[in-house]
Order: structure tokens, then sequence, then C-alpha cells
């Protein structure tokens, strides 16, 4: 990656522009001065642009992932605010939502306050997650004022479920006053039963504890029918099972205010994937099965499923060079994830682009003008149909654990420009 | 020599070299009945016994067998709590490879560490239990001794009786079984007993005189009885009841079912001593079976020269 500042002037020629909340192509050349838009039309002329050759390449918001672990403050070794940023950049990211699940927790309007300050010198947008319950214990709420004031901008105790339902009806109940998504971790623990991968003949076969698909859909079920009752913003994470779709599928129907993710991993792999025992499988939710996986795809196509989500979850070499029950849970899935989606999704490109785009913003209610005259530039420029083998040279985060290593992708990005950063992904590592 | 480099599991092992393993055992078994019970296959190989988890009789097996072909070896013992405190599992294999061996036999508590262990280590490697995943030299021990008894393993009908969602031995035993030519049927409460265990090739049944009635031969599971906690199973009286192999239950069938035993047993549990001892049992005979199949399996895997013995 070549990282720089924006030229004073920069001209991008010859590409197709995809606005994702216009749904067509256009094909216009875009001007840049001082990190906003100048101006968009045919055969725009500035002597003094740099240029960017866009010919063959798509021009679209910068991607928006709201579930990401970025592991700072407490687990630096894994990942801090400013690699996480690099591996966004690398997968076309400007702006991300962080998970608390960090070391302490973002649990304060104190902790929400120290990620913003010092994101501030990132070359994107990190919006922190503020947790929905002290040290992510499950039983008493944090001060959410306090902390959506300081910038949070959801809710979650990611990684961990709320177990007590009435904690997460409180949750959700007393959240109502301030039109942010609450998130939770949708696992069943008793149902869970330390499961390290999906119940099913594999886990049989590989002898690992088997976690049930139950564990999700019937979490899911209780917080869809908590949310039901409270009226407030629901979002399900990382969604992995096909009896979740179907839940989320009936309740959206009475209930306009749920929103839900997938992750790329759980679109491209099944549970088979497991059998060398590779623990960069290994992830909660766990991969599931062949058909869960078609639901997944079907629920997004359906609309069931509103966006895309990473869950990228750095974890050092070490701890992933671990056996396979002690190994942690989680795979990084930045710079992966516009090449996953792209090849494994079988829909128009507009509609790919709009899960990572204009649904997550439109989720965590992000400005989605980003191609007016005068908007700052929150760009992504990519080739769609570039196939190419995911490796190690691609991965800018401090860990590498992705089992995406070695595979063909479909869609490359190429360029991204993000706070007044061009970074530039023809040349690798 | 063997095709594969290392013992792992039997579920991608080839049929033909597991039969020469299970013929091997005999050649080997007749050693153990000389007056001196050595030979010089494997002078000058050196093998570590890696035990991450409580064994008596398969680290004794081991031990035997190696010594008895002439290998030198070394015993390392560590419950892996106290490994976790501190060096990790690579830097503890890499430091005992550098050490210069030929062979590690590993039982370590969690599944597929076999296979982990290959990863990053040279030696010939051979899985003495990982976790709830395999155990193929207790299913080659277990083929040798039905061979011996019925002179023949293919269209056998062997019955597994017990915890079969948490067992190696009951994993290895069907991939070999199948392999062999054998039907396998397995038995035990649905708790213990998953349907998704069918997938594995055998059928299921949750009453055992169904089982007795269909079988040549049991192999009957030890019963952990730290798992009723769990609740798997109410309790030791009502397990006994449905499950328990009893003389009397036995003797309901009307024709002689030979009974295995991996051990250690829980004599009262899943078995009563009468059946146990009884002369339809082979428990005795898996044992010292265990020592000629392992020398079978060392041999062959170490690549010594039978000319020699």
């Amino acid at each position: 990656m070549n990282l720089k500042k924006i030229p004073k002037k920069l001209l991008l020629r010859g590409g197709k522009i995809l606005d994702p909340t216009l749904d067509k192509l256009k094909k216009a050349d875009i001007l840049i001065e001082k990190n906003k838009i100048a101006a968009i039309g045919s055969k725009i002329k500035d002597d003094n642009a740099s240029i960017i050759d866009c010919n063959g390449l798509v021009i679209t918001h910068g991607f928006c992932d709201l579930h990401v672990h970025f592991r700072e403050p407490g687990q630096e070794d894994k990942e801090t605010l400013a690699t996480g940023s690099l591996a966004a950049l690398a997968g076309g990211f400007t702006r991300v939502c962080a998970m608390p699940n960090t070391s302490p927790p973002l649990d304060s309007p104190e902790a929400i306050n120290f990620i913003v300050d010092k994101s501030v010198d990132c070359p994107i947008f990190i919006h922190p997650i503020g947790a929905v319950t002290k040290n992510q214990k499950g039983e008493e709420l944090t001060e959410i004022q306090g902390m959506i004031k300081e910038g949070a901008v959801a809710i979650s105790d990611d990684g961990i479920p709320i177990s007590d339902a009435q904690v997460m009806r409180l949750a959700l109940e007393y959240t109502s006053m301030f039109d942010i998504p609450v998130i939770n971790h949708a696992e069943d623990e008793s149902l869970r039963n330390n499961g390290v991968m999906n119940e099913g003949d594999n886990s049989i076969r590989l002898g690992l504890k088997g976690n049930p698909s139950l564990s999700e859909s019937i979490m899911i079920q209780r917080d869809l029918e908590l949310a039901n009752l409270v009226n407030t913003k629901i979002h399900i994470p990382h969604v992995s099972t096909s009896k979740a779709v179907s839940n989320i599928k009936r309740m959206k129907k009475i209930n306009p205010k749920i929103t839900a993710e997938v992750t790329p991993h759980h679109l491209y792999f099944n549970d088979q994937a497991l059998s060398g025992y590779n623990t960069n499988f290994k992830v909660a939710p766990p991969i599931r099965s062949e058909d869960d996986r078609k639901a997944l795809i079907k629920g997004i196509k359906d609309g069931t499923i509103d966006c895309v989500a990473t869950d990228h979850a750095p974890h050092t070499i070490e701890e992933k060079e671990d056996l396979f029950d002690m190994a942690p849970f989680g795979m990084i899935g930045l710079e992966s994830c516009f090449g996953v989606i792209n090849k494994i999704l079988d829909i128009p490109i507009n509609l790919i682009i709009k899960l990572i785009t204009k649904s997550p913003r439109e989720i965590m209610g992000f400005n989605n003008n980003l191609f007016e005259i005068g908007s700052y530039i929150e760009l992504t420029i990519v080739d769609p149909n570039l196939e190419w083998v995911f490796n190690k040279n691609n991965i800018y985060s401090k860990s590498k654990n992705s089992p995406f290593i070695g595979e063909t992708l479909k869609g490359k990005v190429l360029y991204t420009l993000s706070k007044g950063y061009l970074a530039d992904l023809n040349t690798i590592n | 020599m063997m095709k594969q480099k290392h013992l792992l599991g039997l579920e991608h092992f080839p049929a033909d070299d597991l039969a020469k393993i299970i013929e091997t055992s005999f050649s080997f078994k007749e050693i153990l009945d000389r007056p001196i019970k050595k030979v010089p296959s494997l002078q000058g190989k050196t093998i570590v016994n890696l035990f991450f988890e409580n064994s008596t009789r398969t680290r004794i097996s081991f031990e035997l067998a190696q010594k008895r072909l002439s290998a030198d070896t070394v015993n390392f013992s560590a419950s892996s709590s106290s490994l976790k405190k501190g060096e990790s599992f690579k830097d503890t294999v890499q430091n005992i490879e550098a050490m210069k061996i030929d062979a590690v036999v590993m039982r370590h508590p969690s599944p597929g560490s076999s296979l982990h262990l290959t990863k990053y280590i040279d030696s010939v490697v051979i899985n003495a239990g990982d976790g709830t995943h395999e155990h193929p030299t207790q299913a080659i021990l277990d083929m040798t001794s039905l061979k011996e008894r019925f002179g023949k393993i293919e269209g056998l009908k062997i019955g597994i009786i017990g915890d079969i969602a948490h067992s190696r031995v009951a994993r290895s035993n069907i991939y070999g079984l199948n392999k062999m030519g054998a039907e396998v049927m397995v038995c035990g409460p649905p708790t213990l007993v998953p349907y998704d265990i069918q997938s594995l090739g055998v059928q299921i049944t949750h009453n055992l005189d169904e089982i007795l009635d269909w079988a040549d031969a049991i192999n009957v599971l030890r019963i952990q009885l730290e798992r009723m906690d769990r609740g798997l199973f109410p309790s030791v009286r009502e397990y006994r009841n449905l499950f328990g192999i009893t003389n009397e239950r036995l003797q309901k069938h009307n024709k002689e079912i030979v009974i295995m035993h991996p051990g250690p047993m829980n004599r009262g549990v899943e078995i009563d001593s009468a059946a146990a001892d009884g002369k339809s049992a082979i428990i005795l005979d898996q044992v010292l079976n265990g020592v000629a199949s392992r020398m079978a399996i060392l041999y062959l895997f170490l690549g010594g020269n039978q000319n020699e013995s």
C-alpha cells in the first residue's frame, strides 16, 4: 500500500460512478479539490490536477463496517487503532464501528472518549460502540447517554451474549430514549455448551464439541420479541443459521426497527472447511452447514439481511498456533471482504456495494450523501472483475489470522480515499 | 513400510496397510511367547512417549512394545494445565525434537492434537489418543483380538456400547471395522449416542437387547462417572439397568457373544464381574495383543528390518 495525502487537486478520470443511493452506474470524471468534491462531469480538464486513470474501474462510497475489533486498549499485540485503520484502507473501508470488548472494556464515557480522541489522527473514521453492561458482565447497565454524548454510535456486549433476559429487556427499554441500535451477540450459552464448531456430522467426526444452530436462533427470537415489546432499534450481528434467518424474516414483518448483518466468512465457507483443524476457521458464531450458508445468501437476496460486516477479529500467531479447542475465536476480515462477497454473491454489483456502504450507514445513521458537490472525500475505487489470490502480503492488520489466505477472490480495491488520505493498493507490502 | 508417514487415526488410513498391521501383530505376538521377549528391530531408534493426559495401560503397553523392539525410550508426562502456565505446545515439542528423536507417541486431551503435532516436528507421530477424536492403536489391537478369536473380521457384526459421543475408541473402531468389512451398531442413551453419529456409517439403537441379539461381539466402553454431573444420564443405577452387561442379560439371548472392553473397567457399572471374567470375555487377550499390535505399528512406521528378528 502506498499511503499519502490526497493531492491538492486530484482528477478521477474515466471511471464509472456507482452511487449506492441511486442504484445506477454513471460514467463521469470527479475533480477533487482540497479533499472535497469540486466537480462531477464528463471530460473534466484541469492541467494542475494529479490524475488517477479510472478506466474500467468503479468509484463508489468508502466502505463502512459496523463490526470490527481493534483491540485497543489492552490487546495492542493483536491490533491497534493505527494498524486496524491500515487494514480497513486495504479493504476499501473508510468508516468502521469498533466493538467494546477491549481490556478494559469500553463501558464508560471516559473509555469512549479515549477511542474518539485517539482515532482523530487515524486515516479512517472510527466510531466506538459502548458496552451494554458494566465490565460486560451482563448485570448492570452502563451510562448509555454519557457514552453517546462522547461519540458511541450503538451499544453491545459483543463477544459475550447478554444471557439474562431481564437485563436485555432493560437495555432495550432504556435505550429506546436514544435512537441508537442495541446489538447482542446472539448465542444461548447453555445450549452453546462450550462448543467450538458447528454441531453436525463434522463435529462428530473431528471429536470437537458442537455448538448447535439453535443456540443462535433461540437467542435471536428472544431478543426480537423483547425489542418488539419496547420499540427499540435492534441490530442482529453475524447471523449464521438458516433458522435465525427465518426468525428475523418473520419478525421484520411486524417490526421495521430490526436490522441484521452477515459476515463474509459465513457466506463463503461451510463447516466441512474445519476438517484440518485449522484454527483460522474457529470463530463465534461458528462456520455453519452448507444449508445454513445457502440460507444466508437467500436472506441477502430477499432483504432479510441488510448488510455485510466483517467481525474483523485479530489474534496473534502464537494464539492461533495453539490447539483447536484452546485457540481463541475470531478471524480478520477487512482486507478480503470485497473480493469475497463480490465472488460469492451472484447479484449485481450495485447490490453488493450497497451491503457495505449505504445499508450499514443507514443502520448507524451516518451521512449517505457522499457524491454531492462539496462533500468531504470518502470514496473507494474498485476493479470489480479482477481475479486475484489473497495472500499474506495483502494483510495490513497486525494479525494474520485469515482463512482466506490462498483463496482466489474476485474484485479488488485499488484506491481508498479517506480523511484526506489516498491509499494506493496497486502496490503491495 | 506404510503409505502414510504417521498414524494419526483410521478415518483416512488405507485399508491394505491396516490389514498389514494386523497381520504383523500376529508375528510379533509369537515373540511375546518366547522366553527371551526381545528383538533388535528398532535398535538405535529413539522414541518419546509424550503423555499430556493420564494413562496407565496405554503408556505401559507402548513402553513394553518399544523395549521389546530394543528402541531407546523417554517418557514425558505433563498435565496440559501445567503446560498452559508457561511454555506453548509448539515450543515444548520443538524442544523435544531438537534433541534428535525418531518418533513421538502422544496422548493429549485436545482433538486434532496429533495432526497439529505433525505441523511442528519431522518425526513420526503415533496418536495414542487425541481427546474425543481417535485412538487408532486401541482399535487396531481390538481388531487383532477379533481376528484372533474369529479368524476373520469381514462380515462380523460388532456392537459398541456406552458413551459413543465422547469416545475416541468408538470412532477409531468404527472407521477401522468398516474398512475391514465388519458391520457396526452402537448403543447407549441418546444423550451419549447423538443422531449425527450415523454419518460415520453405523446403525444406532438405544435398546441393549437389540444390539445383543444382533452382535457377534460387543465392545463395552468405560462410562466416565464424571459425566453424570453434566446430566447426561441420571444415575449409575439407571445406566446399569438400561445398558449394563450382566450374565442375566446375556443369557436371555441364548448365544455366545464375545465381550471386549478397552479398560479400565468400572465393574458393576457398565459391566459385571461375572461377564467381564467369563469365558466369552477376551479382555485380557486385548491387553496382550495391545503390546503385539504396538510392536507391529512401531516396527512398520519406523522402518525396522524384520529379518533381524
